[in-house]
């Protein structure tokens, strides 16, 4: 992207421009010099929607931790001075709490398209690599964010998740105890945690960058995923993905106004306006929302060592879909037969977080049917694996691809053709 | 309908269901009662005449054992006191400040920047006088159950005699709505225990609602500004959604039609 073809009128502009590329650099990389695909559809909208997400919880980040005090005596009570007395601070609060749901949605069908869609396939690797690295660091700052206001929840969870690595051989308590600062999750956890809930939003804006300079190299995927053969298969990024992704963000923001404004408990635990207190444990300890897949698939291995590795291994298995997957096709869409398997993964995803919502050991009712929680988890985990390791690599190498158009252009073309 | 319609179809269900599970998780006990609340919906707003009864209630009956440590008496201007009323109601408490010149602690009235301070001291000693039970602060509790206010009201509403069988600890009351169903605390509103400064009827039920109403707002002062706030944010969105809806279309349409740009 280095090799922009910017050329500012202004003289001043453009003396500015040759000392220091900047302008060159944002004109290669969103603006008129980055040439995308023409056949991008909406699911293309959520990378851009991902780094909106980011910007808006740094800003509100930073100032919510300009009243926020990571103290265990006061941080729950600090919390609620910024609901109350702070202008506007519930309005922060709400939106950075809301907003890491919304980040998370977004982040999840931008990696559901990258799968449907073969965005993951050579020559793409290294940005597949990167992107799940970005998804791992969110992982971390959104858990370490969650226990900062210090209600029932954010206590119990963190014990719950730190005291995973108890599993780890030999050295697992004393990783613990590492972790933790102490004997348990107290103030120096508090301490780190927030310290470090700061630090890696900026690690991932690093990687971020990162990842946007490796989709520059190759370029966007699209959804019939073939190669762009030259200028007639694309438009330049602005102002063509400039206004798309601009009326997505205003959808996008429409949704993410409607729970600030009228729903903003509604995907948060009520355990977590009790302030956090070792002597009580709540009855289920449950985490996120988006973690709750992954809290399934921990629940349905019944050894605790075997569980934290399913786990891992769950999000780790995702690095490795490159090489499982060897259709000659990249896009889903002339893959029938696996296309339908995909749509069973995610619904089966989608079960395993209902699972991970309720209790073990409860059950299901569905029409006079009693399953247990655990069975199904079970079963649920089972397919999950099975997806990765059988169905991607036997399906994408036996099932032969519907014929491939032969240029985006021609299927842009025909497709306008037959709507006029 | 076609396979990948209905897979489609089983997968839309299940985002839903899983998604809604959240939210309508019930609470341990039984099914709550669903109050029309003047605060419900995207433009309800508290009933401020409600909300000084609400108060009234804490007052003359829950602050015997519970505190509100998140109120101070000047925070009760939102809900239509006025600055003398909030002075006379501060200063019927006795706060401790300190410490003085000569290094003492000592009373004095309380003040519109005081919080309203609890019936107890610390936790020890609310349990030694409630049997061992501890009255929790009631500030949040609006939002720190399944079901918010309509939860508070079910509970103060929902005391039974406990059923055949049923074995009850020792001071304990049988309250289905309560997680396990025994709760230390008395069915604490009867009818006419008070007499409301409006002249409103006080039944059990009347008090149960106002006293919810009024936590809610305690758990929750900023609602009325959040959906006011909210109205606007949406409609502007709303607007500024449509235009670049509009733009978007009309940036394409060379390429709809197939010019090379």
């Amino acid at each position: 992207m280095a090799s922009s073809t910017y050329e500012p009128k202004n003289r001043f502009i453009k003396a500015v421009n040759q000392q220091l590329p900047i302008l060159s650099l944002i004109h290669g990389a969103v603006g008129a010099g980055y040439r995308a695909p023409k056949n991008l559809n909406y699911w293309w909208n959520f990378g851009s929607l991902a780094g909106v997400c980011l910007v808006v919880q740094i800003i509100t980040g930073i100032v919510l931790a300009m009243h926020y005090t990571p103290h265990t005596s006061m941080a729950f009570s600090s919390v609620e001075h910024i609901m109350r007395d702070v202008n506007y601070g519930w309005l922060l609060r709400y939106v950075h709490a809301n907003g890491a749901s919304m980040f998370f949605i977004v982040v999840y069908v931008h990696i559901f398209r990258g799968l449907f869609f073969g965005s993951y396939r050579s020559p793409r690797e290294m940005l597949w690599f990167l992107g799940l690295v970005i998804y791992l660091l969110m992982m971390a700052t959104g858990f370490m964010g969650y226990v900062l206001p210090w209600g029932q929840m954010s206590f119990w969870g963190a014990t719950v998740i730190t005291n995973l690595f108890s599993a780890i051989p030999m050295v697992g308590d004393s990783i613990v105890a590492w972790l933790w600062g102490g004997f348990s999750v107290d103030n120096p956890t508090l301490n780190r945690f927030y310290s470090l809930h700061y630090l890696l939003p900026f690690v991932i804006v690093g990687v971020v960058i990162l990842h946007i300079w490796a989709l520059h190299i190759p370029g966007s995927n699209n959804p019939l995923g073939i190669d762009v053969k030259g200028p007639q298969d694309q438009v330049p990024f602005h102002p063509y993905y400039t206004a798309k992704d601009a009326f997505g963000i205003g959808v996008f923001f429409l949704v993410f106004a409607f729970f600030v404004f009228y729903a903003p408990n509604y995907l948060g635990h009520p355990d977590n306006y009790t302030e956090a207190n070792p002597m009580v444990t709540p009855p289920h300890i449950v985490p996120e929302w988006y973690y709750l897949p992954f809290y399934a698939i921990l629940r349905a291995i019944p050894d605790k060592l075997g569980g934290v590795i399913a786990m891992f291994a769950a999000i780790l298995i995702l690095f490795a879909m490159p090489w499982l997957d060897g259709s000659p096709a990249r896009s889903a869409r002339f893959r029938p037969i696996y296309r339908m398997l995909l749509w069973v993964f995610v619904a089966d995803t989608f079960l395993l977080g209902y699972i991970g919502a309720n209790a073990p050991d409860d059950v299901l009712h569905l029409g006079g049917v009693e399953i247990p929680f655990l069975i199904l988890g079970r079963v649920a985990t089972a397919f999950y694996f099975l997806f990765f390791l059988v169905i991607v690599p036997v399906v994408s190498r036996w099932e032969t691809p519907l014929p491939l158009p032969k240029s985006i252009n021609e299927a842009v073309l025909k497709k306008s053709a037959a709507k006029a | 309908m076609t396979m990948k319609k209905l897979i489609k179809t089983i997968g839309v269900a299940l985002a839903f269901s899983a998604f809604a599970s959240f939210g309508a998780q019930a609470s341990e006990g039984g099914a709550l009662k669903q109050v029309d609340w003047p605060f419900n919906g995207a433009f309800g707003q508290f009933d401020k005449a409600q909300l000084r009864r609400g108060f009234q209630v804490y007052r003359e009956v829950c602050a015997a054992c519970h505190s509100l440590h998140l109120i101070a008496f000047r925070n009760l201007a939102d809900i239509g006191f006025s600055e003398d009323e909030i002075k006379a109601i501060a200063a019927e408490y006795e706060v401790q400040d300190g410490p003085n010149d000569d290094g003492d602690m000592f009373m004095r009235p309380g003040r519109p920047s005081d919080r309203i301070p609890g019936p107890f001291a610390n936790e020890k000693q609310a349990r030694a006088a409630n049997n061992g039970a501890y009255p929790p602060d009631l500030s949040l509790m609006a939002k720190a159950r399944f079901g918010g206010p309509d939860y508070i009201h079910s509970l103060l509403t929902g005391y039974e005699d406990a059923p055949e069988g049923f074995e009850l600890g020792e001071g304990m009351n049988y309250n289905p709505v309560f997680a396990g169903a025994q709760i230390a605390m008395v069915s604490p509103l009867g009818d006419d225990m008070l007499e409301y400064a409006d002249g409103t009827p006080a039944t059990a039920d009347q008090m149960s609602r106002d006293v919810s109403a009024f936590l809610m707002w305690t758990a929750e002062p900023s609602l009325e500004a959040r959906k006011s706030l909210g109205f606007r944010v949406m409609l502007f969105l709303a607007i500024f959604t449509v235009l670049f809806y509009f733009i978007n279309r009309k940036v394409w349409k060379p390429v709809k039609r197939g010019e090379q740009v």
